[in-house]
């Protein structure tokens, strides 16, 4: 993989000197203009000039892994797609904004603060896997977000950095924006193809993979917005630059969204493998009510199970850091909870959500996502039994892993990182609203 | 107008209105002049033959104008969805399916003002019962619309303004960082005709730490190129 030296991990705090998104708040206009000051398309044909492997082969050096949650390595990931067409048919690249995961709001800020850093990664990204054009699928109601992305494609073909001879390349490169209209599992890669073909958003048997066969039948490698819009600045500064940043195996920066009971929610570009600990207090105000408040933590969007506030605390915020606690990096969207939470409430709420967004196309899944819900809300008011705790964790077990694609196991997740870290808790309301009866009953 | 009747158990379900007065109403539905344009404009985003693909965004800009035709969101009803599919060359129930996949798209009429509460985890630990609370006592209900046609409430899942949150959407604003008084403040401006401020309610730069950034602090009085600094 990456022969970069990293004598010792360096986990933040990050200088804002290598901070890729420098407009991440929107202090500053997002046109062409401004962003070009700020250091986007300064040249890019240079980039392309690396060539298509190459830029690939440095992508891998760089460490980079998916910023959508899965963590797979980006430059393999271009690597999968072919480098000619046999049978004369395009490849397409789509970048994934149907950002819809409860907590994750970091697409939203590269989108109408920095939207230049995608379309130029968009191009860069697009020609290293031979792609014939982009099609970006932001979530329907990312309305104002939108509006920006399309003007900012606008400005992009305008100034000639895309269309035909993208950059003086020679290269003929193509964005277009595809917006949905509301459905978390649009977020699923061969959903979203269904999607952007005109479709009910319900993912795809694989194989075929989208490399082979995507969208239109097509060849397509479907990436994070982040994953695309960090990929220009890694190959201007260097793939070592960027896996100095962080643990190995876990390098770089990335936008942290922390959400919930903070003093201060934000999102922040922080360097990977930030402790917990050191990402709230510099960035958020610290815990409100302080840290001996702290319950527990969502680490990465809702999909990942909780992780206890003592486990918790100085954790490396990474993919490998965090799935040593049993849970996940996720998108890296950080849910806060204090000692007021009702904790069983806040997973019952999510499987709600689940239940809401199951497309309905494997019996596990859309019966389960139901079920679970109803029997989370029993667990929640304490009218359950104490049978179906276990009841409620095989159920789970039953749907994870049966399933297409990973909703029903997103659905799962989150009740299993319930059930076993806070049994006593649920079994608490279920004593309390039985009383000495339900002693005599069992 | 159509009935809005709605069942206290069947809150999340659309009430399809009768048919035949839809088809009265809509069954001579076209685009004006400029939606036309637009539509050619969003077909041409696609590959030949794939004109499928535009659906999404047709029926978007459909329900804006039935929106614009009746003063509200907008919604679609059957007539419309037909249109669309005789552009674009697919069968109704396609169109149908998706029409009925996704959220965004209104089933049943609505009121002026689609007021969409997310009631999702991060929102709810921020005080999302609270933002319900200012609707309900301002006399929105859940899947309904107001007597005077003005707002329906609609709780929907997490919008992706977590750091901001809580929050609603209503019609293509964002308003965040809502506490009882400032949801009630906007329900009021909105009854009042005014249009409210959009984005967070509390002083704070969209997304940003409230009372000012932990980083990039350069950026706030000027556009700062960072690149002098890079090794």
């Amino acid at each position: 993989m990456t022969d970069a030296p990293a004598p010792a991990p360096f986990v933040g705090p990050l200088a804002d000197k290598d901070r890729i998104f420098t407009n991440v708040h929107g202090f500053q206009d997002w046109g062409i203009d401004a962003a070009m000051k700020r250091g986007d398309w300064d040249n890019t044909r240079a980039l392309l000039d690396i060539g298509q492997d190459e830029i690939i082969e440095r992508m891998k050096a760089s460490g980079l892994r998916g910023r959508g949650g899965a963590g797979f390595p980006t430059g393999m990931k271009w690597s999968f797609m072919p480098k000619e067409s046999k049978d004369g048919r395009p490849s397409f690249l789509v970048i994934n904004a149907d950002e819809s995961e409860p907590g994750s709001c970091k697409d939203r800020e590269i989108i109408r603060h920095d939207p230049h850093k995608l379309i130029e990664g968009a191009l860069v990204a697009g020609f290293a896997m031979r792609a014939r054009a982009a099609y970006i699928y932001i979530r329907g109601e990312f309305i104002y977000e939108a509006k920006v992305l399309f003007a900012a494609v606008e400005q992009a073909y305008a100034k000639g950095f895309i269309g035909k001879n993208a950059c003086g390349s020679g290269y003929d490169f193509d964005v277009f924006v595809h917006r949905g209209a509301g459905a978390y599992i649009c977020g699923e890669e061969t959903a979203q193809i269904e999607s952007i073909e005109g479709k009910k958003g319900q993912p795809r048997l694989k194989p075929p993979f989208p490399a082979g066969a995507g969208l239109y039948g097509c060849p397509t490698t479907v990436n994070n917005v982040e994953s695309i819009a960090v990929s220009p600045t890694i190959l201007r500064r260097g793939p070592q630059w960027f896996s100095s940043i962080g643990r190995p195996g876990n390098v770089g920066t990335k936008l942290f969204q922390i959400s919930g009971h903070v003093n201060k929610p934000c999102v922040v570009e922080e360097a990977m493998g930030i402790p917990f600990k050191e990402l709230i207090d510099r960035h958020c105000g610290g815990i409100r009510g302080g840290w001996d408040n702290l319950l527990a933590v969502i680490p990465g969007g809702s999909s990942v199970p909780l992780v206890p506030a003592a486990q918790i605390m100085d954790a490396p915020m990474d993919f490998d850091g965090l799935k040593a606690l049993g849970s996940g990096l996720g998108t890296a969207a950080v849910i806060v909870m204090d000692k007021s939470t009702d904790i069983v409430r806040a997973i019952s709420r999510l499987s709600y959500f689940y239940k809401h967004e199951s497309c309905g196309q494997c019996t596990p899944c859309r019966e389960g996502t139901g079920w679970m819900w109803r029997v989370m809300e029993r667990l929640r008011s304490g009218e359950a039994d104490i049978g179906e705790i276990d009841m409620l964790q095989e159920v789970t077990k039953q749907v994870e892993g049966h399933t297409i694609c990973a909703l029903g196991d997103a659905a799962a997740w989150p009740i299993q990182g319930l059930i076993k870290h806070f049994r006593p808790e649920i079994e608490r309301r279920i004593t309390d609203k039985r009383g000495p009866v339900m002693e005599a009953a069992e | 107008m159509l009935s809005r009747g709605v069942h206290p158990l069947m809150a999340d379900a659309p009430q399809i209105p009768d048919e035949a007065e839809v088809r009265a109403r809509w069954g001579s539905f076209a685009w004006t002049a400029e939606n036309a344009e637009q539509a050619k404009t969003v077909i041409a985003r696609y590959p030949d033959g794939r004109q499928q693909s535009a659906v999404m965004p047709l029926l978007d800009l459909a329900q804006r104008q039935v929106g614009a035709e009746t003063n509200t969101q907008g919604w679609l009803p059957v007539p419309v969805m037909e249109y669309i599919g005789r552009q674009l060359d697919m069968p109704y129930m396609r169109v149908y399916e998706v029409a009925t996949f996704y959220t965004m798209y209104n089933l049943a009429p609505v009121g002026r003002f689609h007021v969409q509460v997310c009631g999702t985890t991060p929102c709810m630990l921020r005080g999302s019962d609270d933002v319900f609370a200012a609707c309900k006592n301002k006399g929105l209900v859940k899947g309904a619309t107001t007597p005077d046609g003005l707002f329906t409430l609609t709780e929907v899942e997490c919008l992706g303004a977590c750091a901001n949150a809580p929050m609603v959407q209503i019609n293509d604003d964002n308003y965040e960082d809502l506490t009882y008084e400032t949801m009630t403040a906007i329900i009021e401006d909105l009854t009042a005709g005014k249009q409210p401020k959009i984005g967070p309610q509390i002083d704070r730069q969209t997304s940003c730490p409230e009372g000012g950034p932990t980083t990039l602090k350069e950026m706030v009085s000027e556009n700062h190129d960072y690149r002098g600094n890079w090794a």
